[in-house]
């Protein structure tokens, strides 16, 4: 006996079986929109159909807001999402996650194994970016000539760095020619010329457009090249294969010229500063060396022979000054003691003796003085010298003396 | 030293940078000091020169038959 179940059992069974299946649960499925609906909600309502089926789809805002591009109405689609039903209308649905144009999910898939590949070889490694450099002589740039980005990067180059020079290497850009041609025209700038960085653009366009630089042989090509790469390719949200193999992605062709030089106001300012600069340090030295020429001066004062001269000559004079009162005091000493030596010398005179009444006797026949009274015999002669002159007298003996005394008077 | 009319602008304002770390690095005499002075002054004339009278050449390899965008 079959058991009877209400709708929502049966439709809740039905969910289970959907919800259940992993194919169902993440698939891509392609078809023709019709019926579009954005509600004011933000969640988009959308039918897709082949010529003998069709599926209700819903994204829900969140999903909405995050496509690159809203389904139109007759527009080859295909959706990603789940299956499952929708109880209340009895419906099975898709629940799209994401939408994409028709063929973009091959490239994709390309695009995606690319990547690896050349990401496991190690081309994208951090350690193979070489540095730009700062003050590019040459820069090397491909693209078209007839493209906007060539011109909108010459006018970047003219106002930032004009002291460079540029050098073309035309290529196509886009369409089936365009991956050999890049490819030559990298391998001509660096086999032929000298410079400093290279820069590969292209200005904004679609995917297909801009596909020749997912290119493997044109991503091989950037990695081989001799000299720097920076890659300005579309818009800022467009991320190419060239982008990650090359040594600098820039976000637009603009940005590239802007990365690959300096700014020319900016290198004006930079040297006014350093000028202030050097201004400052040369006030600096000057000021620095007067101040110790300062204290050298101070210092040569106190130890120059001039001064060591002047000590000297101050030094001599107290000396002269001090000897000439020592001199004074001893010839003052001196003359003294002469003056009383002279004076002794004066009253030991024998002159002087003879001015106080006293004579000098001496022998008359050999002058010998006589000191003494003894040793004299009479009739000797004697010269008898006063202070006034000489008397000649004869040494008689006592008794015979005395008879003169008597008779002459 | 090099005479700074021939020098590129990456090495004169290189050469500029090196004057000044050597004044601020103090060591040197009087003399010294305003020899490079000088030279510095020169070499930031001749870098003011190069920017305000370049002026951007532009030329182009021979190579693919035109190419269009």
């Amino acid at each position: 006996m079959s058991f009877t179940y209400t709708i929502s059992e049966l439709s809740l069974y039905i969910r289970t079986l959907f919800e259940g299946d992993d194919r169902l649960a993440d698939v891509w499925v392609q078809g023709e929109v019709s019926n579009m609906k954005r509600a004011a909600s933000g969640h988009w309502y959308f039918t897709l159909k082949d010529s003998s089926a069709q599926i209700k789809c819903v994204m829900w805002r969140s999903s909405a807001e995050r496509q690159s591009f809203i389904p139109q109405d007759g527009a080859a689609i295909e959706a990603r999402g789940y299956i499952s039903i929708y109880e209340a209308q009895g419906a099975y649905q898709l629940y799209a996650s994401e939408v994409r144009q028709v063929g973009a999910g091959d490239l994709y898939q390309q695009f995606e194994r690319l990547k690896l590949q050349l990401q496991a070889e190690g081309l994208f490694d951090p350690g193979r970016k070489r540095p730009i450099p700062a003050f590019p002589r040459q820069i090397g740039i491909v693209t078209s000539p007839e493209a906007a980005a060539y011109q909108d990067v010459q006018n970047v180059l003219r106002r930032r760095f004009p002291l460079t020079e540029v050098i073309l290497s035309p290529t196509l850009v886009q369409g089936a020619d365009a991956p050999a041609q890049i490819v030559r025209a990298l391998r001509r700038i660096n086999d032929r010329t000298q410079v400093d960085v290279i820069l590969l653009i292209r200005g904004g366009g679609s995917i297909e457009d801009l596909w020749c630089f997912n290119d493997e042989q044109v991503a091989r090509a950037v990695a081989e090249s001799r000299i720097p790469v920076i890659t300005g390719v579309g818009h800022e949200t467009d991320f190419t294969i060239v982008d990650f193999v090359s040594d600098l992605r820039a976000p637009t062709p603009s940005a590239a010229a802007e990365l690959a030089t300096p700014d020319r106001d900016e290198l004006r300012r930079n040297l006014r500063d350093l000028d202030d600069t050097l201004h400052t340090l040369i006030d600096d030295k000057r000021f620095d060396l007067q101040t110790r020429l300062a204290a050298a001066q101070r210092t040569l004062g106190h130890v120059s022979p001039r001064s060591r001269i002047d000590s000297q000559r101050q030094r001599l004079d107290d000396w002269n000054a001090r000897l000439s009162s020592a001199q004074l005091s001893q010839l003052t000493l001196w003359r003294e003691r002469l003056t009383s030596r002279a004076a002794a010398l004066a009253s030991a005179d024998p002159r002087a003796i003879l001015k106080r009444g006293y004579a000098i006797v001496s022998r008359s026949d050999d002058g010998t003085r006589l000191d003494q009274a003894a040793g004299t015999s009479p009739g000797t002669g004697l010269t008898i010298q006063f202070f006034d002159g000489e008397l000649k007298a004869r040494v008689e003996d006592k008794d015979s003396h005395e008879r003169y005394k008597r008779t002459l008077f | 030293m090099s005479d700074i009319s021939a020098l590129s602008f990456e090495a004169a304002y290189d050469e500029l940078e090196g004057i000044i770390a050597r004044l601020e690095s103090g060591d040197l005499s009087l003399d010294e000091s305003v020899t490079l002075f000088e030279r510095g002054r020169q070499l930031s004339s001749h870098c003011q020169a190069l920017l305000d009278q370049a002026e951007l050449r532009v030329s182009q390899l021979s190579g693919d038959a035109r190419a269009d965008e």
